[in-house]
């Protein structure tokens, strides 16, 4: 095999970190080493946006077809990179949270299907469920009925696609630290940003507090379930969470959390002026884009609205003295990443209107899905994160 | 460097102020301590330092209090961020970040220092606190002393001329207790950095102070002064201090290498004494000695008064326990259960058996391994090691609220996690880590009733309880209005309404001045001459040495070490208390007995 080094160099769980560290060192494997992706650390860490552009490039080609073959090929995708990029980071275990949530949304679409019909006209019909009669008024629902092998599948195509969409949201909160996003928001924004930080960290908190004190009821020997159980938790947990807050806010108060720069009037009216046009610019914006004779002229306001925020935003920041600790770059790695989401988007999208029937296989009347090979062969495009993100280190992978 | 002018803080909705006439200077560069009882404003003296008091408290602040030339009245605490550095008492509410690196960096972001020199700063506080190998943790992951560390790292970073802690030590075992302290005494040596430190375990800190600050009582003046002359009239102080102060020795000795050199006539005079035994039945077997030494907290138990009268008088209890004095309560406390402590004669059976006991967490982590341990009535076990050892984990399975992955647990016979819990709180009771879990109600009264009805007492016996323990305390009171002694005391009493045989105490003197130890020390002793089993986990030596017949040493998971108090504690120098290390080789554990084996010569 002629490209035997660089074969065994992909695999995305490769001997290791410590050869890309090192390989730069000896000339034969300059070239190699530097390919492979290497072990995930502060200053190579990826772009926490990167990955929610992949998730959402991956969620918009879902949502572009109801193939179940296409669907699973994505989800297959998504869950392939999350078992080779996640750490062990409490947020990296949503993923197994979210596939759950999407089996009952199928689930649950089916069931409503079954209870209360479907208008599509089915001519398989698998069985008959008792019918509730309803009063007049009730007219056009219907309860219970024929049940026909195509509105089953519609059902469940319908449902798959809801699915997957939510799976892939799953996948980038598996992958993208929730804390580092936040910390990319703009300067102007920043205090919003600590506000969701704080509250997402106490979370934990709260449930390690629920724990304690079921436990402490033990001690007291009083049953640790029931109503009353979870009333006289409640209020201490509560206060718990409120204490610590105030601890929080104190020690961010004594570490200058909220310290300003004076700005002159002027800038301060400007930005104000700005943010408020700005947002009063999107909403008019937005309601010429939806309303049925305004689409001329909503995306030019909209544009210019959005403009003029950003430009608030911007402007606000310059109140603030703070500076960022090490944040992330957008590297070559988060182009890539990104960008494989966005062409996966973008290939689905143009083989929906050329290839209609193979991404929206009928129901009525009930045909076999069949994989379209072009589009399927676009959804790999989305494994390339698997290979180029860094690897999570040994001790934060499991 | 920090300077207070006629400084009184009281708070609103008070009557009298928290802190009265504080006038001193503080100067550069030195290690100045914090001491004072429970209660006495030294929270509220430090929150003064950092602008916290009166900016974010609230309440009025009359004089003048400046730091670094910066009037706290004018500066608001963010604006004092750059010079004054705060740590509180629980690092875990000290964290807005998650992660250390950034935690350590997020002071720094706040007050705009450029990127290039707060990288700088990361990587050099890593350094000098040794958390390089934790840089990329969760700081939810970490151990109570490198979260410790972290906390100091965090406030570093931004290069404060002062730093202020609040009992920085009070919640780490030994070695990581040095560890902390270790890290300041670098900062003030090399950095010059003013530390202002409170701290109730002076037997770890007082000598590394240069000048001690002390706050004698509330709304008494703070005195300044040099530690050993503010050791000499302070009402609390360490084991070593009291031992000077037994021996007059003066200069008094403040730390252990001190007293051994000014020891050694002590050290003849006591050869050819033996301790009083402190074993358990000790009170059948032979005389307890009385200590006489009523004015030492270490030696003052409190007597429980047989019907409420007499309230409050700390008393002096025999080592060991009073045949006599202390039955009358506990007698009533123990009632159904028909063994008084006849140890001497037959040893009566085991109040737990704990064999071969495997306990994990989680998938894999194995947090008890091979554990055996039984406990006799009338025993006083101390569980001891390091934070993490798995201390906390076995008192859980004798409470039954973890179960055994392989081996037995059985407390009066019965197996804890099987049992239902209102069966179980008549045979073990536990007062966990943070004695507020433990408690509901609004007011001390409904705590009772509740307890009563929960343990199917008669109405009445928690009161009871509460008005022999914890005298003066109102029915009305909540709770949470009680002082951290009082209300241990009161989740204690509720514990023993359910006249539990065995009684099971995590980290009891956490947060618990010298005088609140001392009545806890007399309490638990009248507990166990009254035949009830106690386990204790603790950190604190000296609590251990007072109280324990038995000294139990966890690590990773495993007993290795496992016996009576001072063979076990004398032998090591991590958990040897001061009286220990100064008068080794001799079995001494406490001032109190060394007062004793003394009073009984002329």
């Amino acid at each position: 095999m002629t490209h035997g080094a660089a074969g065994t160099h992909a695999p995305p769980a490769g001997p290791g970190p410590a050869g890309a560290g090192r390989g730069t060192r000896g000339a034969t494997y300059k070239r190699s080493g530097a390919w492979r992706a290497p072990e995930a650390r502060r200053g190579n860490a990826l772009h926490a946006g990167a990955w929610w552009l992949w998730a959402l490039g991956l969620a918009t080609a879902a949502s572009r077809t109801t193939n179940p073959l296409l669907l699973g090929l994505i989800v297959g995708v998504a869950g392939y990179v999350v078992a080779a990029r996640r750490t062990s980071a409490p947020w990296a275990r949503s993923y197994g949270a979210f596939v759950r949530l999407g089996l009952f949304v199928v689930g649950l679409r089916l069931l409503f299907s079954l209870l209360l019909g479907s208008p599509l006209p089915g001519t398989h019909v698998l069985f008959t469920l008792p019918e509730l009669p309803l009063p007049g008024w009730a007219q056009g629902i219907r309860l219970g009925g024929r049940v026909t092998a195509e509105q089953l599948v519609f059902a469940f195509y319908d449902g798959a696609k809801l699915a997957a969409l939510l799976i892939c949201v799953g996948a980038a909160n598996a992958l993208a630290n929730p804390a580092r996003l936040l910390k990319s928001l703009p300067a102007a924004l920043y205090e919003a940003g600590v506000a969701v930080v704080v509250a997402m960290t106490f979370a934990p908190n709260m449930v390690a507090d629920v724990a304690r004190l079921r436990t402490a009821r033990r001690l007291r020997g009083r049953p640790t379930g029931g109503v009353k159980a979870v009333l006289q938790i409640g209020l201490p947990v509560l206060e718990g969470a409120l204490e610590r807050s105030v601890a929080v806010a104190a020690s961010m108060d004594a570490r200058g959390y909220g310290r300003t720069a004076q700005v002159p009037p002027a800038v301060r009216h400007t930005t104000n002026a700005l943010t408020l046009g700005g947002l009063l610019g999107m909403c008019a914006g937005t309601y010429g884009l939806l309303a049925a004779e305004g689409a001329a002229y909503g995306l030019p306001v909209l544009g210019i609205g959005l403009v003029l925020a950003l430009a608030g935003l911007r402007l606000g920041g310059r109140r603030s003295v703070r500076t960022r600790y090490r944040p992330d770059r957008w590297g070559v790695r988060a182009w890539l990443v990104s960008g494989s989401g966005a062409a996966v988007a973008a290939l689905l999208v143009r083989a929906a209107s050329v290839d209609p029937e193979g991404l929206r296989p009928g129901v009525v009347p009930l045909v076999a899905p069949t994989l379209p090979l072009w589009p399927a062969a676009a959804i790999l495009i989305g494994l390339l994160p698997a290979f180029v993100a860094p690897v999570p280190s040994e001790e934060s992978a499991q | 460097m920090i300077r207070f002018e006629q400084v009184s803080v009281t708070y609103d909705g008070a009557a009298h102020p928290s802190l009265r006439d504080a006038d001193f200077t503080l100067p550069e560069g030195e290690l100045t301590l914090l001491v004072g009882p429970s209660g006495v404003g030294k929270s509220t003296l430090l929150g003064a330092v950092s602008g916290l008091v009166p900016h974010f408290t609230g309440g009025t602040l009359r004089g003048r209090v400046t730091v670094a030339g910066r009037d706290t009245r004018t500066h608001r605490p963010r604006e004092l961020a750059d010079v004054v550095g705060t740590v509180g008492q629980d690092p875990p509410a000290h964290f807005v970040t998650d992660v250390v690196e950034d935690e350590l960096a997020y002071g720094m972001e706040s007050l705009g220092l450029p990127p290039a020199v707060m990288r700088r700063r990361v990587e050099e506080t890593l350094d000098l606190l040794g958390l390089n190998e934790l840089r990329d943790r969760p700081i939810a992951t970490l151990s109570g002393g490198q979260q410790q560390r972290v906390a100091i790292g965090s406030v570093l970073t931004p290069h404060p001329k002062v730093l202020v802690l609040d009992e920085p030590t009070s919640a780490l075992d030994p070695a990581a207790a040095e560890e902390v302290l270790a890290v300041l005494q670098r900062l003030v040596h090399d950095l010059g950095t003013t530390v202002l430190m409170a701290e109730h375990r002076l037997e770890r800190v007082v000598q590394y102070a240069d000048r001690v600050l002390l706050l004698p009582a509330p709304g008494a003046a703070p005195v300044l002064g040099t530690p050993a002359e503010v050791m000499a009239v302070s009402p609390v102080h360490p084991p070593v201090v009291a031992l000077g102060r037994l021996a007059g020795w003066s200069p008094l000795p403040l730390s252990v290498r001190d007293a051994r050199r000014t020891a050694a006539p002590l050290r003849t005079r006591l050869t050819g004494r033996t301790p009083a035994p402190l074993t358990a039945g000790g009170a059948d077997s032979a005389p307890a000695p009385a200590p006489g030494t009523a004015a030492q907290p270490e030696a003052a138990g409190v007597r429980l008064p047989v019907q409420g009268g007499g309230a409050g008088r700390a008393v002096a209890a025999p080592a060991g326990g009073g045949p006599r004095s202390g039955r009358g309560l506990f007698a009533r406390l123990r009632g159904r259960r028909p063994v008084p402590v006849t140890r001497a004669a037959a040893p009566a059976a085991p109040v737990a058996v704990v064999r071969d006991l495997y306990v994990r967490r989680g998938p894999r982590a194995e947090v008890l391994r091979d554990v055996s341990l039984s406990v006799a009535p009338g025993e006083v076990v101390a569980l001891m090691g390091r934070n993490g050892a798995g201390k906390s984990t076995l008192l859980a399975s004798l409470i039954g609220t973890l179960a055994p992955t392989a081996g037995e647990v059985s407390v009066g016979g019965r197996a804890p996690h099987r049992t239902p819990p209102r069966e179980m709180v008549r045979r073990v009771g536990l007062v966990p880590q943070e004695p507020r879990d433990l408690l509901y109600a609004d007011t001390v009264s409904a705590e009772c009733a509740a307890a009563d009805a929960d343990a199917g007492a008669t109405p009445g016996t928690c009161r009871d309880l509460v008005s022999a323990l914890l005298p003066g305390v109102p029915d009305d009171t909540h709770p949470r209005d009680l002082s951290e002694g009082q209300r241990l005391t009161l989740a204690l009493a509720l514990v023993l309404t359910g006249r539990p045989a065995l009684l099971l105490l995590d980290e009891p003197t956490r947060g618990l001045d010298y005088a609140a130890k001392a009545r806890l020390v007399g309490l638990l002793r009248g507990l166990a001459a009254d035949g009830h089993a106690i386990v204790l986990a603790t950190h604190d030596v000296e609590l251990a040495a007072e109280l324990a017949h038995r000294v139990v040493i966890l690590a990773g998971g495993e007993v290795v070490a496992d016996g009576p108090t001072a063979e076990v504690v004398v032998s090591s120098p991590a958990f040897a208390p001061q009286v220990a290390k100064i008068l080794a080789p001799g079995h001494w554990l406490t001032v109190s007995q060394v007062a004793a084996a003394l009073g009984g010569t002329p």
